[in-house]
């Protein structure tokens, strides 16, 4: 009864209407993934610093982590496997359940009550309760699960690396209901929905293209495109797989990494027909859509991994050149906009610029980041 | 002196030849780029796990050529435009060894 005596004793001797010093709101919070140390930084994005360290999530190379409806917690997908649900107002570790052997992303359900994981090893995806991470549904499949969305209506979409099988799960009945939507090509390497959670698509690796699905239709079926980029000349080595997450939709198009090349494509959303393509720096690895502007940045891969590129998606040219710091592993834009945070791995730095002067305005110590996420993302679908 | 040893059980040359800021930029990149695809604790991702368990019965020289040309038809990419045969040679021993 500790606590209730102190609230109590904070009651009687604090007006309420003071306030209090210990109330933290945690829209303007994020995390940082530490990726060599298993641990997370909390900043503060209004007063751009860092304000705890949470340790102890095990490995998280290639880590990504989804915010509950309310912004209080972080569910934090893990490579060996683990999942974690973080208390950004405790700023600890409440759950932790090491779920598969080796895993590379999660989702959390429209309702915020699901959250998803996709299993490498062994491959599938796992269900489990956001309250209290219990096993809620286990769906295996015949291969790595990759680009793993949650969809309108309690359901995921996920893909299939190694079959190229396209499932949708409906998890809002007492049952689950998983339906084969039909095969995107070969070795899919990560899949994204449009904010508008209309079209889910495919990058495929194995072969060129993208597949996209209309999950407003009924029963969606595979569409094809950009099956013909880049037919002239050889393909470059692929140091690091490009990621969809961020993929930007401006200006009616898809912006996309062309794989094997260091180029930018540009696709129209309605006819699906390729309407420019954009010589970059290296192979793209984020594409990702400045809010309420014309602007995409982009970063790429090792080694040409210390520069960011600035695109204005109506010239479809590369307007800004900057160079941060080494190894810009990814980029985090403040919800409206005003700011970019870039992780720099190799400066044990996280950088953050001003995207209208595109000056830097400070930076935060951070040991390897790799993924910046603001918990305004609790509030976007296909994130 | 395990290592050493060990080393000079596997018969590696080319192993002297990789200054000491040159092995710590090596680790640095088999940790971090291989890891994007190997894992940083190399237990495996996209690519195979490639712990010394894993490469228990692979010989150095195989794979210190698949590292530098790739497995062709797999998302495994030639390294061969940013690493020597040496410094390949030298990831493929230290890869076995811990
Ligand atoms: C873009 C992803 C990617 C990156 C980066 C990558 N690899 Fe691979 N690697 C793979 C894949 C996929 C395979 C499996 C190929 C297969 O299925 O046979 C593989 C296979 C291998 C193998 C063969 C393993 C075996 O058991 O035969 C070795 C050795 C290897 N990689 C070493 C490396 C090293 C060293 C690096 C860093 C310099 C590296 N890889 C970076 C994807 C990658």
């Amino acid at each position: 009864m500790k606590s209730f005596t102190l609230l109590a004793a904070l009651l009687l001797s604090t007006p309420l209407w003071a306030g209090s010093d210990d109330l933290t709101a945690t829209g303007d919070l994020g995390l940082v993934v530490e990726r060599g140390t298993g641990s997370l930084v909390l900043i503060d994005r209004s007063d751009r610093a860092a304000v705890a360290r949470i340790e102890g999530l095990g490995d998280l190379s290639h880590a990504s982590l989804t915010y509950s409806p309310d912004e209080r917690f972080a569910y934090v997908f893990g490579r060996d496997g683990g999942l974690t649900k973080v208390d950004l107002l405790e700023r600890k570790i409440v759950a932790r359940t090491v779920q598969a052997g080796n895993s590379i992303g999660g989702a959390i359900s429209d309702d915020g009550r699901l959250v998803a994981v996709s299993n490498y090893e062994p491959g599938g995806v796992k269900v489990f309760d956001a309250g209290t991470l219990d096993l809620v549904a286990d769906i295996p499949a015949a291969g790595k699960t990759i680009g793993l969305v949650d969809v309108p209506g309690r359901r995921f979409a996920w893909t299939i690396w190694d079959t190229g099988e396209v499932f949708l799960g409906d998890f809002s009945g007492a049952e689950p209901k998983v339906t084969l939507l039909g095969n995107a090509g070969k070795n899919p390497f990560d899949a994204v929905l449009t904010d508008d959670a209309h079209t889910y698509l495919i990058g495929l690796f194995g072969e060129k293209g993208v597949t996209a699905f209309d999950l407003w239709d009924a029963a969606p079926q595979p569409v094809k495109f950009l099956t013909e980029y880049g037919k002239t000349g050889e393909d470059m080595p692929v140091y690091k797989m490009p990621h969809l997450q961020g993929w930007a939709f401006t200006e009616g198009q898809y912006a996309l990494p062309a794989v094997g090349r260091h180029e930018l494509l540009w696709v129209d959303r309605d006819s699906q027909e390729t309407v420019a393509t954009t010589q970059m720096h290296g192979q793209p690895v984020f594409v990702i859509a400045q809010p309420a502007s014309p602007f995409v940045w982009v970063n790429f891969a090792t080694p040409l991994n210390d520069t960011v590129q600035v695109v204005d998606s109506r010239s479809h040219e590369v307007v800004a050149t900057l160079t941060p710091g080494k190894a810009i592993l990814h980029m985090e834009f403040a919800p409206r906009g005003a700011e970019v945070w870039l992780s720099a791995r190799d400066d044990n730095k996280v950088l953050i610029y001003d995207t209208h002067t595109r000056e830097k305005l400070g930076e935060i110590a951070a040991e390897a980041p790799s993924g910046i996420f603001f918990t305004a993302r609790a509030h976007q679908t296909g994130l | 002196m395990r290592s050493l040893a060990a080393l000079l059980l596997l018969g590696v040359p080319a192993f002297a030849e990789i200054p000491p800021e040159r092995a710590a930029e090596l680790q640095h990149i088999v940790q971090q780029d291989c890891g994007s695809c190997h894992g940083l604790t190399r237990k495996g991702g996209l690519g195979r796990p490639l712990t010394p368990e894993a490469l228990a019965e692979a010989e150095v020289e195989g794979l210190a050529a698949i590292i530098l040309d790739g497995v062709p038809g797999t998302a495994m990419p030639p390294w061969r435009p940013l690493l020597t045969e040496a410094e390949a040679l030298w990831i493929a021993t230290h890869l076995k060894l811990e």
